[in-house]
């Protein structure tokens, strides 16, 4: 913005600036402003997350009561106060193995992704090559396949090469949508880190997977936690590849959530008490990655 | 942007993406375009009918009112979601301690399973043993979003702004945070409105994720699935019956394969039609910088 557009401002500038060490400091009338927008900021923020929390809090209030309590009415606190609901998932097998399918297959996705997203980002950011503008664009396009179109294709597909029910399917299948995100985070990375840190590599006469290894990757190390968050949180959450690509070994616990629902009528408190526990392994995996995420969320683009 | 080396030898960097995409992508695909020119009647007896499904489909009147629905739905959040997810990162504070759990207390929805995300919901919204619904009665209003369709859509639309906001919080935050301290200097030496400091520095600095947050917001908005399906299974009547739904409908529980596969296309193409457009919007902003 240029003086010009407001023809006020020589006015003040030139006093308030010249504040001394032993004046107390003086506030203009914009930063005064500036300061109760701020408070009026902190109490809109406070507000917007207890209404964001709310329904989680509800959530976490119904595991910790009996059916019957649920049942009989609205309170804010459990009065029957229970661990039955979580106790009733730690013992069952079926339970306890659906959240370790979840996170095997979530894992390798992860791993998966990244390994293949790291060189072609590179290539992306760094080469000019036949069709690279196409290639990218068909990258992405796929992460705009809806999964209802292709479930049956998958099913047998993935029945046709004996992958069905194996983590790795489901690992493979959301492949799909986290690997084009890869990339595109990766490459926004990339492209933030001057190809002179290459040539320099080359000429000190390193090979390029040492130089990738040892300096590129350190480098990018946001970018790549932010990465796998990202493909932590589309694996962890989608359910309609997951169900039908799995049958018993593989099942994830979404799944299990909802046919153990049907089948016995609705048990309120295991419902929510599993809900509860999916919403876990989400928040270790923010808070570890909370110091990338300002960076990373803009996906390296801005 | 940086100018770039011409290297075909790129492809090789490539490969791996390509194929491990392609394992997942390009077959299904053949699949469901092998399937919506055909009529099947078990894996052994199907005969070629050409664009005869394409045609019926075009003609379908519940798949366009779910497409009309899908649309009216996908503009519905975007209008809300983007303001609001503007308004919330605008609030966030930039420094310390507070920084952080701001941001881990606002992205917990992100991280939750979807269908976890309609049972939520299913049980937030009830008027008997939820929060939501106990409030929508207590201020006097007939609310029950399992037989009433005007409060079903709007429980799904509430639900998916509680849901997504934070994405498009998060994402103009990070936008916020990579504007340089120089130009907030510049404003208060200017004087600048509050409003003037939006308009004119943190909006167009903003610009680039919005974009990237509304392309990533239209193209799960419209696929979504799930929660709606938690939720109210697509009823009452067909009032929260989107594309996806009428999809899954026809294919699984009518098994219609063939109309269902030349609807899966028509679907993606129109998706693919619109994220075209974003795509190069984005492609040729970046260019101009």
């Amino acid at each position: 913005m240029t003086q010009s557009s407001t023809p006020m401002s020589n006015k003040n500038s030139s006093q308030e600036y010249k504040v001394t060490k032993e004046q107390a400091p003086v506030y203009s009338r914009a930063e005064r402003k500036a300061r109760n927008a701020n408070t009026r900021g902190r109490f809109g923020l406070v507000l917007y997350v207890i209404l964001l929390l709310l329904p989680i809090y509800w959530l976490v209030n119904m595991s910790f009561k009996t059916n019957t309590e649920i049942l009989s009415g609205l309170s804010f606190f459990p009065a029957d106060f229970t661990w039955e609901n979580y106790a009733k998932i730690f013992s069952d097998s079926t339970w306890y193995m659906g959240y370790v399918n979840s996170i095997l297959y979530v894992s390798m996705n992860m791993v998966i992704s990244l390994l293949v997203a790291l060189p072609a980002a590179y290539a992306f950011s760094r080469y000019k090559f036949i069709g690279d503008k196409h290639m990218f664009f068909w990258l992405l396009s796929n992460r705009m396949a809806p999964p209802a179109v292709f479930l049956l294709p998958f099913f047998q597909l993935y029945s046709s090469v004996g992958l069905f029910d194996t983590h790795i399917a489901v690992a493979l299948a959301h492949c799909i949508f986290t690997v084009p995100l890869a990339v595109w985070i990766l490459e926004g990375f990339m492209s933030g880190v001057p190809r002179e840190i290459d040539e320099t590599a080359y000429i000190d006469g390193y090979s390029f997977p040492k130089f990738f290894v040892r300096i590129f990757i350190p480098l990018i190390r946001s970018g790549i936690g932010v990465t796998a968050f990202f493909c932590f949180m589309f694996s962890w959450v989608e359910l309609l590849l997951a169900r039908t690509l799995t049958s018993v070994d593989a099942k994830p616990i979404a799944a299990i959530m909802t046919r153990t629902v049907s089948a016995s009528g609705m048990d309120w408190g295991l419902l929510a008490a599993a809900g509860v526990l999916t919403i876990l392994p989400g928040m270790l995996v923010i808070y570890f990655v909370r110091n990338h995420v300002a960076k990373g969320f803009a996906l390296g683009r801005v | 942007m940086q100018t770039k080396v011409e290297n075909n030898k790129a492809w090789f960097l490539v490969m791996p993406v390509f194929l491990i995409v392609a394992f997942s992508a390009i077959i299904p695909l053949m699949t469901v375009v092998n399937y919506s020119v055909q009529d099947i009647f078990d894996p052994y007896t199907r005969y070629f009918v050409g664009t005869e499904w394409f045609k019926q489909v075009m003609l379908d009147s519940r798949l366009h009112e779910a497409l009309l629905r899908q649309f009216v739905y996908s503009i519905t959040i975007l209008a809300i979601e983007v303001p609001l997810g503007i308004c919330v990162a605008l609030m966030m504070p930039t420094k310390g301690r507070g920084a952080s759990l701001a941001l881990i207390l606002v992205a917990i929805p992100l991280l939750i399973p979807w269908n976890v995300v309609g049972t939520i919901w299913q049980i937030f919204g009830r008027a008997d043993i939820g929060l939501f619904g106990a409030f929508m009665s207590s201020l006097g209003v007939d609310y029950n979003y399992s037989s009433n369709p005007t409060d079903a859509w709007l429980t799904v639309v509430l639900m998916d702004v509680w849901h997504w906001t934070p994405l498009i919080a998060l994402l103009c935050y990070s936008g916020l945070r990579a504007i340089p301290e120089v130009y907030y200097q510049a404003a208060r030496i200017d004087q600048a409105s509050r409003w003037a400091v939006f308009r004119y520095i943190q909006l167009p600095k903003l610009a680039n994720v919005l974009v990237i947050g509304m392309l990533l917001r239209f193209m799960d908005s419209f696929m979504i699935y799930t929660e709606p399906f938690v939720l109210t299974g697509g009823g009452p009547g067909s009032s929260t019956t989107f594309l996806s739904q009428a999809l899954v409908q026809q294919a699984i529980g009518q098994f219609d394969l063939g109309p269902a596969a030349a609807f899966s296309l028509v679907y993606f193409l129109i998706i693919l039609l619109v994220c075209w457009v974003f795509y190069t919007t984005i492609m040729n902003m970046q260019k101009d910088k």
